[in-house]
């Protein structure tokens, strides 16, 4: 039901994501923010049992921000992808699992921008470009047409534009607003949310 | 369908005159969607021994996590390198400790003794029931499809060369023919001096 995008070019990471909080056949509103900023750096997309991904994503939020307190210095995207990857597949064969799945996009001068798939198996990839939920299976497609690693901010959001109205064009459900965050050299800032209607597919 | 072919995936080894080989496809799907042709499923584990794990991706990242820690800890306490054979009963009991509620991957084991040189290959079922055979093994989503090559293409007494033809052609005929393996491959050729990593360009349909 739900559906996040994520891109990754040469010096920054993209992540667009639906807004919509839905139960059942019962849509609750239409502004959710399914972004966690883990740091400086690291920032997360999540979907998912919709207690769970709250409840994930602060939890490892705070113990990367406690691991900062600690050691005076911040753990690296594939650590912190690393270690979410080890909770996440401890999680599984508890009495009780994460039902999450995420996008993970991270950036340090030492690897530059990075995005990270991963599901509530805790299966991860490294990735240049990457989609959850049914909304994802039309968007890869387009993402496979469009990505070269060189695209420009712009660029990149143009592309997610595009994905967003194949969204609407051919998905069933109604998902009319996706946030769109970048995460660069200078941190995360949001871009304008992409929305159906103002969309000419 | 089966847990162990959710993501996808094979893993084969041979024996050789002196050497061994394993090899893999590159492909991380769920279900039958693909989602990257760059998975690394087999795992260098020392200068002559390498670990191929097939079967749930989670696990494949978990069980190379966990036994990397295992033999990390075995060759600080023994202060020499692990045999093959030794590291394959590793692997089969960690395995084997989760026997009611097992890790979804198939190990393929290849390497050669670090002291006599001998090559060793050898394969497990995911609760750790080891095959060690005198000529290859194989493992996955198209294992069938492995031994029909397999048995066709090898022969005893291999040279390097020879061998990394050999297991090329079993892996690429084998994985063309099922729908959830291949999109590339990667070839390790271990011999007494060296190692030689080769990827394949392969059909990525």
């Amino acid at each position: 039901m739900e559906c996040v995008l994520g891109i990754a070019c040469n010096d920054f990471v993209i992540l667009a994501s639906d807004m919509t909080n839905a139960h059942s056949i019962l849509v609750n509103k239409q502004d959710e923010d399914k972004m966690f900023k883990l740091s400086d750096r690291l920032l997360m997309a999540v979907t998912g049992e919709s207690g769970d991904t709250t409840q994930f994503a602060e939890y490892i939020e705070k113990n990367i921000q406690l691991y900062k307190m600690r050691n005076g210095y911040e753990l690296s995207p594939p650590a912190a992808a690393n270690f979410t990857r080890r909770n996440l597949a401890d999680s599984l064969r508890s009495r009780s699992p994460y039902m999450v799945n995420f996008l993970l996009a991270g950036y340090s001068e030492r690897t530059g921008p990075e995005l990270y798939w991963m599901d509530y198996l805790a299966s991860m990839i490294k990735t240049p470009f990457a989609t959850h939920g049914y909304g994802g299976m039309f968007s890869i497609g387009i993402m496979d047409r469009y990505y070269r690693p060189d695209l420009t901010e712009q660029e990149a959001y143009e592309i997610l534009k595009k994905c967003v109205a194949e969204i609407q064009k051919r998905l069933i459900i109604n998902l009319p607003n996706f946030q769109v965050k970048v995460l660069d050299k200078d941190g995360i800032h949001a871009l304008g949310v992409i929305k159906s209607q103002n969309l000419t597919a | 369908m089966s847990i162990l072919s959710y993501n996808g995936g094979c893993v084969l080894a041979m024996k050789g005159k002196g050497c061994v080989a394993i090899a893999s496809d590159r492909r991380f799907g769920v279900q039958t969607s693909t989602l990257a042709m760059d998975f690394q499923r087999i795992f260098e584990m020392g200068p002559h021994l390498y670990i191929g794990l097939p079967g749930l991706a989670t696990d494949t990242l978990t069980v190379h996590e966990r036994l990397r820690f295992r033999l990390n800890l075995y060759e600080l306490r023994e202060s020499r390198k692990i045999k093959p054979q030794t590291f394959s009963a590793m692997v089969s009991n960690l395995l084997y400790e989760r026997r009611f509620g097992p890790y979804f991957v198939e190990p393929v084991i290849a390497g050669l003794d670090p002291v006599t040189w001998e090559p060793f290959i050898s394969a497990m079922d995911l609760i750790g029931c080891p095959n060690m055979p005198e000529d290859f093994v194989v493992a996955g989503t198209c294992a069938e499809q492995l031994f029909g090559m397999c048995e066709a293409l090898w022969e005893p007494n291999l040279e390097p060369d020879d061998l990394f033809e050999t297991i090329s052609q079993a892996l690429m005929n084998a994985f063309d023919r099922d729908a959830i393996s291949g999109w590339g491959g990667v070839v390790h050729i271990i011999e007494k001096d060296k190692v030689t990593t080769r990827t394949l360009k392969t059909r990525m349909d």
